[in-house]
């Protein structure tokens, strides 16, 4: 677990003593606070830029959208960079595949094998896709392409239609798969000063491998894979 | 009188003609572009083309007297912003074209081994963006403080400046860094591998007074931080962290951020990894749980060799690196010669730093320069004689908690080399007996 460095407190605790003792303790029934300034955001501004979604749901707009509709959505939005199958053209994700790959030497990590939550790939697309248009999708777009970018994935049927009800109940193939607790340190190396080791072999050499860009001169677009 | 004048003209563009051909090509140009010798101007210009390789060889040592001694300089306000001497123009943040798709979502590198001291010049700090550097008008941004509060708001920059403000030193590193390395080494440049980490004075408002201002309810234990970007970056931050030490950026070095690393406003998070460091700040939103967001989930989660992933692994454990010499700065000959390095952990402090010549198997402890201090980079020294034969160059460092850096194959050990984030292994230097520099692994 981590551990933090101070407890923590409400007040500020490294505010001075001075200010702290002036802070009048503020209930829930003030209007202000102690230095008062800005403005009071409103309902309607909270609503319009408050666009994070939950895994259990909170923060899912109303609307609805099925498998069906998000191909179409996703061929005109989204395949030109992540591919028709969601397989990643060029360097750009791969949305799809890569089941039970993550033990292996080189997992590939999806939306299917990797992904824990569905919520997250709401949130995701909504706010950050497509890459060049962001936030340029309607919610109802939103939703359909959602539900096809899992049924890509076989997390959902093709008669699946994605809304704020069906959504936080889609289950993750790989929702299991994380700890959310750094268990850091998980190395303890030894300060030891004088012969450490018997040995020493160096294993490898970044020498003649040719991927470094040049340091002096203009910037290096020379070197591409 | 005129015909004077032009004679005066004509013979200080000979003498003007006569230095440059001692100057390097970049700073003739700037010599004759200065303005004293305008009339002969195109002539010189037409007969420069043919005396270069001249030009490059010749000194001002002693007992020349050199040009910029005999004549007068620009005036103050030619560069009313003032930019590093050209002949720095190697010194430049740099990226690796074969590492992402596209550079709106990218990384540019620290040039680490041309850095002095432990500030990153504001030009020089790495970037990392995920939908570019946007433009954003001050007077047109707001941030807006939401969620669980009693009262929420919305504040202007002006607002947020009102403030009382406080001023730390801390590093800022990817957790990437270096992340290329895994499997061998790649790449031979200690910028490449390791100049994702920036160190900058940090000036804006505590986290701790803004919440205090609107409000926390009791319910509220984390904290949704949300960048202007079109990317929209958002990270949980739970309250413990928010309140201890995080703040709110609006100047970097005395003035205000740089467009790169969020204007107008940014979140500090001091010693967590780089991407909780929301730039372009617009949203802080109050919660009973996390929102488990692409960066925490997809991203910034650390697959273990058995398949499962670290996820929440804020922290930026203690690393260090030489910086000199390394693979851009070899050794220039035997004999004595000051190895040089930064050290740094995101649990506080450096305790101390050790250095070893022969791959790790003795080690002697570096001093440390001051300041030294909490979640900053650390600078450190050793006096070394150099015989002249093959050495392997390491460094180690030891932070408050005890905690020691450990070796690549200790961390390959715990962790596999698909955990992409989080390496902050021993850097081994190979000097060969030429004095060059390489980027080696250790078995
Ligand atoms: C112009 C190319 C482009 C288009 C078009 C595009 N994307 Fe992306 N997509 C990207 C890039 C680049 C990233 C990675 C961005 C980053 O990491 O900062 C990405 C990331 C993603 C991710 C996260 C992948 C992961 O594993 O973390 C998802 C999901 C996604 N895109 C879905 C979509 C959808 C759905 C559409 C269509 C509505 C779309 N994208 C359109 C380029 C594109």
């Amino acid at each position: 677990m981590f551990s933090f460095h101070k407890t923590p407190r409400l007040l500020a605790s490294t505010c001075c003593g001075v200010i702290l003792a002036s802070v009048p303790i503020l209930g829930a029934a003030e209007q202000t606070g102690y230095y008062g300034y800005g403005e009071p955001a409103t309902d309607e501004q909270i609503a319009a830029w408050d666009i994070d979604v939950r895994p259990d749901g909170m923060g899912l707009p109303e609307g609805s959208g099925s498998v069906d509709e998000g191909m179409a959505v996703f061929e005109t939005h989204c395949a030109s960079c992540h591919g028709a199958f969601g397989e990643g053209m060029g360097r750009y994700p791969k949305l799809a595949g890569g089941d039970g790959s993550l033990t292996e030497d080189r997992p590939e990590k999806t939306v299917g094998s990797y992904w824990p939550y569905a919520s997250t790939l709401w949130d995701y697309i909504h706010r950050a896709m497509p890459f060049f248009a962001p936030q340029s999708l309607t919610d109802d777009q939103v939703y359909a392409v959602t539900a096809y970018v899992l049924n890509l994935n076989y997390i959902v049927e093709a008669d699946f239609v994605a809304n704020k009800e069906t959504l936080p109940q889609v289950e993750m193939p790989n929702h299991d798969g994380f700890i959310w607790e750094d268990p850091r340190p998980v190395v303890n190396n030894e300060r030891c000063m004088e012969n450490c080791k018997e040995e020493v072999t160096v294993s490898e050499s970044a020498a003649g491998k040719n991927l470094t860009p040049s340091t002096t001169g203009p910037l290096d677009e020379g070197i591409t894979e | 009188m005129l015909g004077k004048l032009r004679r005066l003209n004509q013979d200080a563009s000979k003498i003007a003609l006569e230095e440059s051909e001692r100057l390097p090509s970049e700073e003739r140009r700037r010599f004759l572009r200065s303005g004293l010798f305008t009339a002969g101007g195109a002539m010189v210009g037409g007969a420069l083309a043919g005396i270069a390789p001249k030009a490059l060889a010749s000194t001002q040592f002693p007992p020349e007297i050199p040009p910029w001694t005999r004549t007068l300089g620009p005036g103050v306000v030619t560069d009313p912003y003032g930019v590093p001497s050209p002949f720095e123009k190697d010194v430049i943040r740099r990226n690796v074209p074969w590492l992402t798709a596209d550079k709106v979502s990218s990384i540019s590198f620290t040039p680490l081994q041309h850095l002095k001291g432990i500030i990153t010049p504001n030009g020089l700090f790495f970037e990392r963006h995920h939908a570019g550097r946007p433009e954003i008008d001050p007077q047109q941004h707001r941030l807006m403080i939401h969620g669980l509060v009693d009262r929420p708001i919305i504040l202007s920059m002006e607002d947020l400046q009102r403030f009382p403000s406080v001023s730390q030193i801390n590093f800022i590193e990817c957790p990437a860094n270096g992340g290329m390395e895994w499997r061998g080494a790649q790449l031979n440049s200690l910028q490449f591998l390791h100049g994702m980490v920036s160190c900058a004075e940090w000036t804006g408002v505590r986290l701790s007074t803004l919440l205090q201002e609107v409000g926390i309810k009791p319910e509220g234990k984390w904290l949704l931080a949300e960048g202007a970007d079109g990317a929209a970056m958002t990270r949980s931050i739970p309250l413990e962290k928010a309140l201890d030490d995080v703040i709110v950026a609006y100047a970097q070095n005395g003035e205000a951020l740089r467009r790169e690393q969020g204007y107008p406003i940014r979140l500090v998070v001091p010693g967590w990894e780089g991407n909780t460091h929301v730039k372009w700040l617009r949203r802080l939103e109050v919660g009973d749980k996390p929102w488990m967001q692409r960066e925490e989930t997809s991203k910034y989660t650390d697959l273990m060799p058995d398949g499962t992933a670290h996820g929440f692994t804020w922290v930026m454990e203690a690393k260090s690196v030489i910086t000199s010499p390394c693979p851009e700065m070899p050794l220039k000959s035997k004999g004595v010669c000051q190895i040089e390095g930064l050290a740094w952990s995101g649990r506080g402090k450096v305790k101390a730093v050790d250095v070893s010549v022969d791959g790790g198997q003795n080690w002697q402890q570096a001093q440390l320069r001051e300041p030294v201090m909490s979640k900053s980079l650390t600078r450190f020294s050793l006096e070394w004689k150099w015989d002249g034969n093959p050495a392997l160059l390491q460094s180690r460092v030891i932070d408050e908690t005890g905690y020691v850096q450990p070796t690549l194959a200790q961390l390959k050990q715990a962790r596999g080399t698909n955990s992409i984030y989080h390496k902050n292994a021993i850097q081994t230097w190979k000097v060969n007996g030429d004095g060059s520099v390489v980027n080696v692994q250790l078995s």
